[in-house]
C-alpha cells in the first residue's frame, strides 16, 4: 500500500442535492459498481485524486526497488540472489504499469518523476527505513509486501477501471513476494542463533513502520470520506490495519519469533464478538516525520533516484537522438523511391 | 593438462565470466536511466546467473569433491576464479556498462553456438539453453551501442571513450592454453583462436553504424583465466560472500 495520506481534491463529499446532473449521473456510475474508464467524463477533483494516489502508488513501488536492491549482491545464494532481483525487477514492471495507469489520466510520466524529483509527490513511508541484515529481505517481502496485499486486494475493485485492472496483475506478484518473504523468515527463525537474531530485529524494527503503511487512524483521517464515496478507496485505513494486525500474530507465533509489541494480545470482544489483537498504535509523531523528509533514509533515497534520472539524461537523450535520425534517415529513403 | 582439469578449469571459465558480469549489472537494479532500461538489466542479471547456476554445478560434479555451485561461487578466492578481467571491470556510466556488456555479448553468443555441437552431452545442453538468452543479449547490446554511438554529440563522446578504455580487455578471449588445447582435441570445447574472425565481423559492423572507431591497438591485459586479477574482483567478493564467511555453515 503504496499510497498514504492522499489528500482528496475538493472540500468533503457534496451532497446529491448540490451536484450537477453530469455529477450526480457519475455517482450513480460508481454506486451501481460500474467502472470509469479514461474517457469517460469524471469530476476534475476524482481525476485529480486519482493522479495522486496512482502516482504516489507508481513512485513508491521506483523508489522501493531501493532497499531491497540494497542486498543484491550480497544475496547468500545464487537461488536466494535470483529470486530477489526477479523480485526488485517485477516492482519496476509494476512502476511500469501504474505511470502508465495513470497517464491515462492526462498528465505523463516524465511530469509525475518531475513531481516526485521537486518534493511535489510522495512514496509510501516504510522505503524510508533501511535493510539492514538479510533478514530485512524476509521481513520486507512478508511485512511490507503482506501489508500492500492487504490494500491491493481491495485496489482490485476500485471505481477507476485503468487503475483496477493494474491491481489485479499486480497482486499476482504480490503474494508470490510474500510467501518468499516468509520462506527467508521460515529460515532464519529455524536457523543458528546469530540468524534468529537477525529474524527477530527485523520484525522488531520493521513492525511498526508496517502497521504506519496503512495511514494514520480514521479518527485523523480527513480524506477518506470522499474517496470512499467515489470508490478510489474500499476500506478504511483501521479496517485494514486491523485485519494485517490479525493475518500477522499467528505468522509472527509459527516463527517462534517474539511478537514486537507486548499489546499485542487476543481480544474476544473485538469486532463485534468475533474478537481480533489489541496492538499498540505507532508513534505518529515519528510517520509524520518520515513524511516530512526525516526518516533514516528519505535524503538517500531521493538522492539515488535524483543521481540515477540526471545522470541518465544523457542516454536517454542519445536515444531519442538515434531514433528521430533513424526515422528521417527511412522518411528519405521512401521519399527517394 | 589432463583432460578433468582441464574441463574444471573451462566450466569454472564459463562460469565465473557470468557470476561476475551478472554481479556487476545486477549493482544497476533501481539506478538505471529509465525503468524499461532497469528492467532490462535486471533480466539480463537474472539470465547469467542462471547459467552461473548450471555452469558451476556441472563443474562441482566434474571435480568430483562435492562442491556445489554455492560452495564454488562463495567460498573461493579470487586466485580460483577463472573470469575474464573484462566482467570485472567496474561499470562506469550506461554506456561504459553497455559496451561491456556488447563485447562481451559477441563473445558468448559466438561460443555457445560452437558449444551447442560439443562432444560432452551435458555441456552441450548448457549451451542449447543460454545460447537462446544470448542471442537475445547480443541483439539488445548491439542496438544499444549503435543507438548511443550514433545518437548526440555526447552520447557519440561516450561510448567512444568506453570503448578506447575497455578495449584492452578484448585479447583475453581469445588467447587459448593448455587446457583449451586438450578440450579442443577432445572435441568438447573450440580453441579461443578459432572465435576472433566471427566476432571481429559482428562487432566490425556494429561499430560501424554506431559511427565509433575501432581502436588500432591490439594490446591485451591478461591474466583472469589464470587467477591473476585486477583489484576489483576482491571487492565483489568481499561485497558477494559476506554472509557465507560471516556465517560460515548456515543455511539460507
Amino acid at each position: 500500500m503504496y499510497a498514504q495520506m492522499v489528500k482528496t481534491a475538493g472540500h468533503g463529499i457534496k451532497p446529491r442535492d448540490r451536484m450537477t446532473p453530469q455529477e450526480r449521473a457519475f455517482q450513480d456510475r460508481i454506486d451501481a459498481g460500474e467502472k470509469i474508464e479514461p474517457k469517460d467524463w469524471m469530476p476534475d477533483e476524482y481525476r485529480a485524486t486519482l493522479i495522486r494516489q496512482i502516482g504516489q502508488h507508481a513512485h513508491s513501488e521506483i523508489v522501493g526497488q531501493l532497499p531491497e536492491g540494497n542486498w543484491i549482491t550480497r544475496a547468500p545464494t545464487l537461488e536466494r540472489k535470483a529470486i530477489l532481483l526477479a523480485k526488485v525487477q517485477d516492482e519496476a514492471g509494476h512502476g511500469l504499469y501504474l505511470y502508465s495507469a495513470c497517464e491515462t489520466l492526462g498528465v505523463s510520466r516524465d511530469e509525475l518523476i518531475a513531481m516526485l524529483h521537486a518534493g511535489k509527490m510522495k512514496y509510501s513511508s516504510i522505503f524510508n527505513y533501511p535493510t539492514l541484515n538479510w533478514a530485512d529481505i524476509g521481513a520486507v517481502g512478508w511485512l511490507v509486501d503482506g501489508a500492500a496485499i492487504m490494500n491491493q486486494v481491495q485496489l482490485q475493485k476500485t471505481s477507476y477501471g485503468p487503475y483496477a485492472r493494474a491491481m489485479v496483475r499486480i497482486c499476482k506478484e504480490e503474494s508470490f513476494h510474500q510467501r518468499q518473504g516468509f520462506s527467508i523468515m521460515m529460515k532464519m527463525a529455524a536457523g543458528t542463533p546469530a540468524q534468529k537474531r537477525m529474524a527477530q530485529d527485523a520484525l522488531n524494527r520493521l513492525w511498526f513502520p508496517s502497521l504506519m503503511m496503512f495511514g494514520p487512524p480514521d479518527k485523523d483521517s480527513a480524506h477518506t470520506a470522499q474517496s470512499m464515496a467515489w470508490k478510489i478507496k474500499i476500506n478504511t485505513n483501521d479496517e485494514l490495519r486491523q485485519r494485517f494486525v490479525d493475518q500477522t500474530v499467528p505468522q509472527i507465533d509459527y516463527l517462534g519469533l517474539e511478537r514486537p509489541d507486548p499489546d499485542l494480545k487476543w481480544n474476544p470482544d473485538k469486532a463485534d464478538g468475533k474478537g481480533g489483537f489489541d496492538y499498540s498504535d505507532p508513534d505518529w509523531a515519528e510517520f509524520f516525520a518520515v513524511l516530512k523528509g526525516n526518516g533514516p533514509c528519505n535524503t538517500d533515497r531521493m538522492k539515488a533516484r535524483v543521481d540515477a534520472w540526471e545522470q541518465g539524461a544523457w542516454v536517454r537523450d542519445g536515444l531519442s537522438a538515434h531514433a528521430a535520425k533513424r526515422a528521417a534517415r527511412s522518411a528519405q529513403q521512401t521519399a527517394a523511391q | 593438462m589432463e583432460k578433468n582439469a582441464a574441463l574444471f578449469q573451462f566450466l569454472c571459465r564459463m562460469g565465473d565470466n557470468t557470476l561476475v558480469l551478472g554481479h556487476r549489472v545486477s549493482e544497476w537494479c533501481g539506478h538505471a536511466p529509465v525503468i524499461e532500461e532497469d528492467i532490462a538489466l535486471a533480466n539480463t542479471a537474472l539470465d547469467l546467473l542462471g547459467q552461473t547456476q548450471l555452469w558451476l554445478e556441472l563443474a562441482g560434479t566434474v571435480e568430483g569433491k562435492g562442491r556445489s555451485a554455492d560452495d564454488l561461487a562463495f567460498l573461493r578466492d579470487v586466485w580460483d576464479f577463472r573470469n575474464l578481467l573484462l566482467v570485472e571491470r567496474p561499470n562506469g556510466d550506461f554506456g561504459h556498462t553497455l559496451l561491456r556488456q556488447f563485447l562481451f555479448d559477441a563473445w558468448q553468443n559466438i561460443i555457445l553456438a560452437r558449444l551447442t555441437e560439443s562432444r560432452d552431452q551435458r555441456i552441450a545442453e548448457i549451451a542449447e539453453k543460454a545460447a537462446k538468452e544470448a542471442a537475445y543479449h547480443v541483439e539488445r547490446s548491439s542496438g544499444t551501442v549503435i543507438g548511443l554511438g550514433d545518437g548526440t554529440d555526447e552520447s557519440h563522446r561516450r561510448m567512444q571513450a568506453a570503448l578506447d578504455r575497455l578495449w584492452p580487455y578484448v585479447g583475453e578471449m581469445f588467447c587459448g592454453d593448455a587446457a583449451d588445447q586438450t578440450l579442443a582435441a577432445a572435441g568438447i570445447a573450440p580453441r579461443p583462436e578459432d572465435l576472433r574472425s566471427a566476432w571481429d565481423a559482428h562487432v566490425n559492423a556494429v561499430l560501424d553504424a554506431a559511427t565509433l572507431a575501432r581502436p588500432d591497438s591490439d594490446f591485451a591485459h591478461k591474466g583472469g583465466r589464470d587467477g591473476t586479477h585486477t583489484e576489483h574482483l576482491g571487492y565483489i567478493l568481499a561485497d558477494m560472500q559476506f554472509l557465507q564467511r560471516a556465517y560460515p555453515g548456515a543455511a539460507w
